[in-house]
């Protein structure tokens, strides 16, 4: 028989306004098994933690029921209060009465009622617990990110220098994400390629940094501390080690003159050849042929990359190639791109060329652009006299043809935007259309402010219902002055949407190899929203940048480091404490069916023939062995046995069964 | 109006129009859109609130009632799902359901007729002015 | 393939054009057009108010009468459309108004939005194929530049109408191509007419209408098609001087197809 104490915390008045802690004391006294009960202000503290110690030794207990918050705040602090007094830490229950109880009822009666029943379960199951050894295991002391955008690239320098081998995977030709694309950044106006390049050539030469770019992630296996990651390098056609980057091949291209493939780089704005490096400071400076487009691909034809290379460096018959990794951590850091815009008509995107994203528009102003720099409207390439900004395309809607939330970077750069043309062009009229302009930030709204006072752009608060284009080419702009309560019809050369952000297209798939979870959004989710916002509640896989949520270039730069600080963390590490919690198999009850094999998410069951002795039983018959490493605990393979061979240590099928008739009782 | 009145009358509308105007943050782009807004005294972003703050009274002694040409441009742009063409809708039918609160006069209409109206510009005229 | 026609008063009386060369159109290319007898005005405006039941009771006789055919219901006339769908919808998925609907009706069987509804267009689109429309044109439109009128009531709201983008639509012009003629993209093509106040006070539509011309005639248009007759109306009354001619689309369709002067 187990000698069980219950503790009961007030968590200040956030159990205690509705539920009678001290009656629940006196009801949960008298349960089989308790010998002890007693509240307390706040469990947790030092002095509860005291109390908890100073109970388990003068009453000799040997299980420790807390009633209290939920188990993922504080179960890891009352285990170890249990250990330090000696007791095993897998012999604490927590029973969940505030989350699960005092704060989703009102009522004082059902809500006291209902803590008695939680904890009269929890108890019923301490009866049943049995102390619990953790395991070990090594560490990979190598980590990988997936995406090379500003967040993967800085994760990757700050764990590189903290002396660590990191892999970043990057599905484009080369790294650099969205940043590469921007002619300047708020909200100091620096030059993006000045600030990025020389950290995308820190990578590229950085001794501990291995970079896979045209590369995909294909499946991962394994868990924290032991990934094992397989990586799809798709075949370049080009053999890295040979090409110079001298670009004679690019040039050449036959089909560079065609101007027949649009650039996802310049956002369709000007065309490239089939063998192409994305932009000029691409790192690494060797470029790929798109087998789609290549005419030597299409029809055997061509050829001419190939003879034309000084360093014979171009290679048809170079195939994908598949490499296996192993990791101890892995960084998602896939980010963003904005949303299609084709529900969106009333905006005229699809009609009117001079209708352009704000991505577009950074193609546009910037000098490596496809046009010098030149802000210039693409049906006539006219210089815009006037422009419009139309706020929160698609952002903050409600419904299915947007996202919920604030976009969060559109604001601040479209205030950059409109400066930056009023600096190059002082005669532009600027009209920008918002509902809110939300700035907030160091140096934020000041930023904005100068668009407006410095700059003297003409903020409207209103939305626009319709752009219109017209016949003579210019565009007129149907909107609301909220303030003036006036509808406004103005003609203007050019509009420029802010469309809203998502999280970048094939990050689902990215999640469901790596079993880490997604919002609504398919933002990736963070373990716990402030106390853990870099890590994912998967172990082992941590978040940085816009895949995690909107986020500007400095934020994203702090996530970054913050991850790269909680990788490092755990790469420091020799070995890892391993959760106790596992399925374990009874042979005698085991015909070695597979259906344990097949629920299992984790890959942690296989079959041996083993010799199964026992009453009226006594053969060697195949019979499945759970790898303690690789079971998480999840509990799949015990609801899916169709003997009952299978269960789950610390949570098994007659604990919970207990529980559930304790509550029913 | 007293204040149950007022009560009754916005729970009569977010009921009739099945709409919520709590959702409207105030973008304007109904507005933007409305091709009527000239005519209009109380203007399509303006719906929501006079009835989130129950002024019912100038609502439904606005000009807008009968201007709104259903033309739906709003309730399909409407980012958060207002639909304020509908909630106007609903103060208009408020207005008709009480007696003489027609738009259109029975014994005016011939008056209006040309030879070409179609059938149906007169029955939706009939279905928009009047109980 | 036949469907359970529903003309609508309109094309009873002022737009008889329309009705007369759908039906010749629906001959040349193999579908029927079987009108629901003694079928009821749908109203013309939609009744949006959650309560009105009464003013649907029209739109379910018809919806129906098709069911009990078990046969698609046609519709051209945009209102009709409009309204039709709609309701159908209600009695789809509003359980509230289909519940007290079908109390009025006091069906054998209670009507739950089982029709399907289809506007010609759809029909020619999705079930004909607008390619094999262009097989049987023996009149190509060749060098026509019309511009495709489409206003509100057959495009919104595009959520339950479900006939095409409601701000980018492509069925009409896609049809103009069809026939032969060049379609002219214009920004106005769905914006509205001025509507039902034209019948009180002509100001707004005078306004709208202009509007509508003066961007259709500026992008090249030389005549307008439409679906809808109080559009027709608005348009036709129109003082505009940027005013082009306007026809209803099955007047062109019977005119390609060689079956404008039939004998029906
Ligand atoms: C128009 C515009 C202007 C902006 N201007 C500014 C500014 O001036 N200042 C500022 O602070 N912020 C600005 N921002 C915000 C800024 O772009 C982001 O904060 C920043 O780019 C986020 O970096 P990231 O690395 O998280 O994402 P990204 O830059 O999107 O990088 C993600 C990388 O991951 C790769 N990837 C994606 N999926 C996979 C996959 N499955 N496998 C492998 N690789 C993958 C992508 O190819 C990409 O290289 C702007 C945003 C926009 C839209
Ligand atoms: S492949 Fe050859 S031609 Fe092309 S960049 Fe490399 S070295 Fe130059
Ligand atoms: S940042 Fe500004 S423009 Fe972007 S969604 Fe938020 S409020 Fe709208
Ligand atoms: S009703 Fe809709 S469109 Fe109009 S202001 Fe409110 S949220 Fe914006
Ligand atoms: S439905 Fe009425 S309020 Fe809405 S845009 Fe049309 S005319 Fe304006």
């Amino acid at each position: 028989m187990q000698r069980i104490g219950v503790f009961v915390c007030h968590c200040g008045t956030n159990i205690a306004a509705t539920v009678d802690v001290k009656k629940v004391v006196e009801l949960v006294r008298f349960e089989p098994g308790v010998v002890f009960a007693d509240d307390y202000m706040y469990m947790c503290s030092e002095a509860g933690q005291e109390k908890i110690i100073a109970a388990i030794k003068e009453h000799d207990l040997t299980g420790l029921v807390i009633c209290s918050c939920s188990p993922r705040m504080h179960e890891k602090t009352f285990r170890a209060c249990a250990e330090k007094a000696g007791l095993n830490p897998y012999m604490v229950e927590v029973a969940n009465i505030r989350e699960q109880c005092s704060w989703i009822h009102k009522d004082r009666e059902e809500a006291t009622e209902k803590a008695v029943i939680l904890a009269r379960a929890a108890i019923a199951k301490v009866n049943l617990n049995t102390p619990l050894q953790e395991g070990e295991s090594p560490v990979t002391k190598r980590a990988l990110i997936i995406g090379g955008g500003i967040a993967g690239i800085q994760t990757a320098l700050d764990i590189a220098d903290a002396g660590y081998e990191v892999d970043i995977v990057e599905r484009e030709p080369s790294i650099g994400g969205r940043m590469s694309q921007f002619d300047k950044t708020f909200p100091t106006l620096d030059c993006a390629s000045c600030i990025l390049t020389p950290k995308m050539v820190e990578v590229n030469q950085h001794p501990n940094i291995t970079l896979y770019t045209y590369s995909e992630v294909e499946g991962v296996s394994g868990y924290v501390g032991n990934f094992d990651v397989k990586i799809r390098k798709k075949a370049r056609s080009v053999d890295m080690s040979a090409c110079t980057g001298c670009g004679e091949c690019q040039a050449k291209c036959p089909l560079g003159k065609m101007g027949k493939i649009p650039s996802e780089f310049d956002r369709g704005l000007r065309t490239r050849p089939a063998i192409y490096m994305p932009f000029a400071q691409a790192v690494p400076a060797v470029p790929v042929i798109d087998r789609e487009n290549c005419t030597y691909f299409k029809t055997g034809k061509c050829g001419v990359c190939a003879k034309i290379c000084p360093s014979k460096a171009v290679n048809y018959e170079q195939e994908d190639e598949i490499v296996t990794v192993k990791y101890g951590a892995i960084v998602v850091a896939t980010g963003f791109d904005i949303i299609n815009l084709d529900k969106f008509g009333e905006y005229a995107y699809n009609e009117s060329p001079d209708v352009i994203t704000s991505i577009e528009l950074e193609r546009l102003m910037n000098a490596s652009g496809p046009t010098g720099g030149h802000l210039e409207r693409m049906s006539d390439h006219k210089q815009p006299k006037d422009i419009v900004f139309i706020q929160c395309v698609g952002s903050r809607c409600d419904d299915e043809k947007g996202k919920p939330y604030c976009s969060k970077v559109c604001c601040m750069y479209t205030a950059k935007h409109a400066m930056l043309i009023k600096d190059h062009w002082p005669d532009t009229n600027i009209t920008v259309f918002y509902i809110d302009v939300r700035t907030p930030g160091k140096n934020f709204d000041e930023f904005y402010r100068r668009a407006v006072e410095q700059y003297h752009v003409n903020y409207v608060k209103g939305q626009v219902g319709k752009v219109i284009p017209q016949p003579d080419g210019s565009l007129l702009v149907q909107g609301v002055d909220l303030l003036d309560n006036k509808q406004i019809m103005k003609k203007t050369d050019m509009v420029v949407l802010a469309a809203a952000v998502e999280p970048n297209k094939g990050v689902r798939k990215i999640a469901t190899m790596l079993t880490a979870s997604i919002d609504n959004n398919d933002f990736l989710t963070e373990a716990h929203a402030k106390l853990r916002p870099v890590e994912s509640p998967t172990a082992g896989i941590f978040l940085s940048g816009m895949a995690q949520g909107p986020k500007d270039i400095p934020e994203t730069v702090s996530q970054a480091g913050a991850a790269a600080v909680k990788v490092v963390g755990l790469l420091a590490k020799d070995k890892l404490k391993t959760n106790p919690c596992t399925a374990k198999c009874d042979p005698m009850f085991c015909n070695g069916c597979s259906t344990c094999a097949n629920v299992c998410p984790y890959g942690a069951i296989t079959y041996e023939d083993q010799q199964v002795r026992g009453p009226g039983v006594n053969e060697t018959r195949r019979v499945a062995v759970v790898n303690n490493a690789l079971c998480q605990g999840c509990g799949a393979c015990t609801s899916a046995c169709p003997s009952g061979a299978m269960d789950l240590q610390g949570f098994s099928n007659r604990q919970i069964t207990t529980e559930v008739d304790s509550i029913c009782r | 109006m007293t204040k149950q009145e007022i009560e009754k009358k916005v729970e009569l509308i977010k009921e009739i129009s099945g709409c919520d105007p709590y959702k409207c943050m105030k973008c304007g782009k109904c507005s933007g859109s409305c091709p009527a807004f000239n005519e209009m005294d109380v203007k399509p972003h303006q719906f929501a609130s006079y009835i989130v703050n129950g002024d019912i009274e100038s609502l439904v002694s606005s000009k807008s009632l009968w201007k709104c040409l259903t033309c739906l441009a709003c309730i399909e742009r409407c980012p958060r799902s207002v639909q304020p063409g509908k909630l106007i809708d609903a103060a208009r039918q408020l207005v008709e359901r009480e007696r003489g609160g027609d738009y259109l006069h029975a014994e005016d209409i011939p008056e209006l007729l040309d030879d070409d109206v179609p059938q149906q510009l007169l029955v939706s005229a009939y279905r928009r002015y009047r109980r | 393939m036949k469907y359970s026609y529903y003309p609508g008063c309109t094309l009873k009386n002022k737009a008889q054009d329309l009705d007369v060369y759908a039906r010749r159109a629906a001959v040349a290319l193999g579908f029927e057009l079987e009108e629901i007898p003694e079928w009821q005005c749908c109203g013309g405006v939609y009744p949006m108010g959650s309560d009105e039941i009464a003013t649907k009771l029209s739109s379910v006789r018809a919806l129906n009468y098709a069911k009990e055919q078990g046969q698609d219901l046609i519709t051209l006339c945009s209102a009709c459309h409009h309204v039709l769908k709609r309701v159908n919808d209600d009695m789809k998925n509003v359980a509230d108004i289909s519940d007290r609907a079908n109390n009025y009706m006091g069906l054998d069987e209670p009507y739950k939005g089982e029709t399907t509804v289809v506007h010609f267009l759809e029909v020619l689109r999705d079930r004909i194929g607008f390619d094999e429309i262009a097989k049987k044109v023996v009149n190509p439109l060749t060098g026509k530049k019309i511009g495709a009128y489409y206003g509100c009531l057959v495009l919104r709201p595009g959520k339950i109408l479900e006939f095409d983008d409601p701000e980018d639509p492509k069925i009409m012009e896609d049809f103009i191509r069809a026939l032969g003629a060049e379609p002219v993209i214009y920004p106005y093509r769905n914006e509205c007419c001025g509507a039902y106040s034209s019948l009180k006070e002509g100001g707004v539509s005078q306004e709208r209408t202009k509007l509508i011309f003066d961007s259709s005639e500026g992008f090249g248009a030389d005549m307008l098609i439409t679906a809808c007759p109080l559009c027709m109306y608005n348009l036709n009354k129109s003082e505009a001087d940027s005013k082009i001619p306007v026809y209803y689309f099955t007047e062109l369709l019977a005119e390609a197809l060689g079956v404008k002067e039939g004998n029906s």
